[in-house]
């Protein structure tokens, strides 16, 4: 085992899933030589070659199609988009093609590709860099989104969806990247996709978050346990697209009320297709509305105000007790 | 990987000036004053400092996103110099010096910079769109903005700005063929300063020149010497008196290189550029090239310079402190800037919020 963050484990996970299967191919702008703006490729391309870790030309289409034809060949791409600010830039090769190849050719063919991407506020990045775009995924059916919340997850959920053998969108929040340090194996092991995780035991009210956002949950959670000695219990959702509500409706059936917490802005997206999951199939459990704690419905704003912007512990908490008293 | 400027016969060549400033091609000198031609090196000279200025800021944490500029001087100052006041730029992310010299008020640059919502707010007589950071989108917005003028008999001109990695992006192609389709005055430089982030030129293409990309759109496509100003001017100025008389729209591309790193994130050019390159670019110098021209002409001196460099200091620190002065961006604020007529939905998380700062 080893003490790794997140980039090192996202490396970590590259390296051992070039080394074992040859079809595995990681590109992208600035992947190569540099190692990735954020070093998630760091030494690959000298570990494995040119052919196998490569620079692409700057054109997020051309990444997308270049995945997908090369996935129709037997490859498994992992391509990154630079910052996931730029995916609308790719969202036909994505949403229009990856999504619907095994549909369209009722499985003669499929589309193995990893679509790598930093995302996530709060690092006061340039405008279109940390936008929290999954919303636009949640709505598309033939891809999975994968969020990973620490470390060891995001070594074993990349790893399983470099395995898988549909679309993933792997979603890295920046502000995760280098913000804590946890035990990884450094063999390769795998995390279930499609599957949630119960972070936080509790009987009193289920929170679900997601990304950088559980940690938030997390510590809203730490707060009211202390100050008022209510039990949250909050689930780290992973897998965003499709989602596991068989979780998330256990923990109802034992709290009976639940917030939901998403750093991207509140109409539709997750936040939103949960609530109508858990309506669809707990509303006899619960005692009172499933809540959302969300931005405000306006563009990602600029560095100035992102940290008032994205949910803080004290607007999670507030939105816990709401949940409570309502 | 040479970079050396060889010239090509698929394009034009421009190069006014050696790297000497003795000058080798005398048709294609533009016709400027002595003054016209001071004011080019006066420009030169007061983006230098800025950029160093900004460069000390940023390390300092008091400045947000930065994209150095030092090495480009030449092609963004000949190039916005050959516009009028009317003329509309659509910049990339790194094309600040063009915004300043076209009104861009310093203060709202570093107000954009740190990520104050009104550092984009063009005023209302600067005829410019804020800095683009989707590489690519620009340029077809500039087909949009140049048939505007046309639609209107305007005589103006549409001056649009990316670098050679963006001519990868389909944007690019699909700027530079709707502009040729609609026959728009519109004029797209691409700043080839041989990388983009990390990845050399020719990873991004196997065409020979950038220009020639104007080829295909059918338009006319020129390539200039990016650190001699006076070439750049005199590309730029011919592709605009081409826009205006209603000659259809022209692709320029500048050779140059920055010397800097890509931006102040991070980014570490020892991993991708080596140290005989970046000696081999500092040999050609915009500034020195044209000060030596200047010189040998008797008008540029040292106190010149040094009154340029102190101006230079003096703007940027009253812009700081203007910056840090204005007021801070509210959320009340940012929803009241999503549409003109805010819905009721808006309306009550608006009142969540004031509600919330007054408690
Ligand atoms: C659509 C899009 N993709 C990727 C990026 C990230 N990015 C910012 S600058 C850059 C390289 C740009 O290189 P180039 O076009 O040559 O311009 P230069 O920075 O050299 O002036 C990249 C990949 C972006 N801003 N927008």
């Amino acid at each position: 085992m080893a003490q790794m963050t997140m980039i090192q484990a996202i490396n970590n996970a590259l390296d051992l899933e070039l080394g074992r299967d040859p079809n595995v191919l990681v590109f992208g702008e600035d992947v190569g030589k540099n190692g990735g703006v954020f070093r998630a490729t760091d030494g690959l391309q000298a570990k494995y070659g040119a052919h196998r870790v490569f620079d692409t030309p700057l054109a997020e289409s051309g990444i997308g199609g270049l995945a997908v034809g090369l996935a129709i060949q037997g490859f498994r791409p992992v391509a990154e988009i630079q910052f996931f600010g730029f995916v609308f830039e790719v969202m036909d090769q994505i949403a229009g093609q990856a999504a619907r190849l095994r549909y369209r050719t009722n499985s003669r063919f499929h589309c193995p590709v990893v679509f790598r991407s930093p995302f996530g506020g709060g690092v006061k990045t340039p405008e279109m860099h940390a936008d929290s775009l999954e919303g636009l995924f949640v709505q598309t059916p033939g891809v999975r989104v994968v969020i990973p919340s620490n470390p060891y997850d995001a070594k074993g959920l990349l790893i399983s969806a470099i395995r898988d053998n549909d679309p993933v969108i792997f979603l890295e929040h920046m502000k995760l990247y280098r913000s804590m340090r946890m035990e990884v194996p450094e063999e390769a092991y795998t995390v279930p996709l499609d599957q949630a995780k119960v972070v936080r035991e509790g009987k009193d009210l289920t929170v679900i978050a997601y990304g950088a956002m559980v940690h938030t949950a997390l510590r809203a959670a730490e707060e009211m346990a202390n100050s008022k000695g209510v039990q949250a219990e909050v689930i780290d959702l992973r897998t965003v697209n499709p989602i596991d509500i068989d979780t998330i409706v256990a923990s109802i059936k034992k709290t009976h009320r639940a917030v939901v917490v998403q750093e991207a802005q509140r109409q539709a997206g997750a936040a939103a297709e949960i609530i109508a999951q858990i309506n669809e199939h707990a509303i006899y459990h619960l005692e009172g509305p499933v809540l959302r704690v969300t931005p405000p419905d306006t563009v990602y704003p600029f560095a100035q105000i992102e940290d008032e912007w994205i949910p803080t512990p004290q607007r999670v908490l507030a939105g816990m007790n709401k949940a409570l008293t309502v | 990987m040479s970079t050396v400027l060889e010239p090509t016969k698929l394009v034009p060549y421009y190069q006014v000036l050696d790297e000497d400033g003795k000058v080798v091609n005398p048709d294609l000198m533009p016709k400027l004053s002595d003054d016209q031609l001071r004011e080019l090196m006066r420009r030169m000279v007061f983006i230098r400092i800025l950029d160093q200025r900004a460069i000390r800021l940023s390390r300092q944490g008091r400045l947000g996103f930065y994209a150095p500029v030092a090495g480009q001087e030449a092609s963004m100052i000949g190039s916005e110099y050959a516009t009028t006041k009317e003329d509309f730029i659509l910049p990339g992310y790194r094309d600040v010096p063009q915004l300043v010299f076209h009104g861009w008020p310093l203060y709202q640059w570093i107000l954009f910079s740190r990520g104050h919502q009104h550092g984009m707010e063009m005023p209302k007589d600067v005829n410019a769109l804020f800095p683009q950071i989707i590489i690519g989108a620009q340029y077809v917005e500039t087909a949009g903005v140049a048939l505007a003028f046309k639609l209107r008999g305007e005589k103006r001109v549409a001056i649009t700005y990316t670098g050679d990695g963006g001519t990868s992006q389909g944007d690019f192609y699909e700027g530079i063929n709707f502009a040729g389709a609609f026959h728009v005055p519109a004029v797209f430089i691409v700043q080839n300063n041989q990388f983009a982030i990390s990845v050399p030129v020719r990873l991004q293409t196997a065409a020979e020149t950038l220009a020639q990309k104007a080829i295909a759109a059918g338009i006319p496509g020129i390539q200039v010497d990016g650190n001699d100003i006076l070439a750049v001017y005199a590309a730029t100025k011919e592709a605009v008196d081409r826009a205006r008389a209603g000659d259809g729209p022209t692709l320029i591309e500048t050779l140059t290189f920055r010397f800097g790193p890509h931006t102040m994130s991070g980014d570490d050019p020892t991993r991708y550029r080596t140290k005989e390159l970046e000696h081999e670019w500092e040999r050609k110098d915009p500034l020195v090239r044209f000060r030596k021209f200047l010189e040998a002409k008797g008008l540029w001196s040292e106190a010149d310079e040094e009154r340029t460099v102190e101006q230079a200091k003096e703007e940027f620190n009253a812009a700081v402190k203007k910056a840090d002065e204005y007021p801070k961006m509210t959320i009340p604020g940012l929803i009241d800037s999503m549409f003109e007529v805010l819905p009721p939905s808006l309306k009550r998380q608006r009142e969540e919020f004031t509600g919330k700062e007054e408690a």
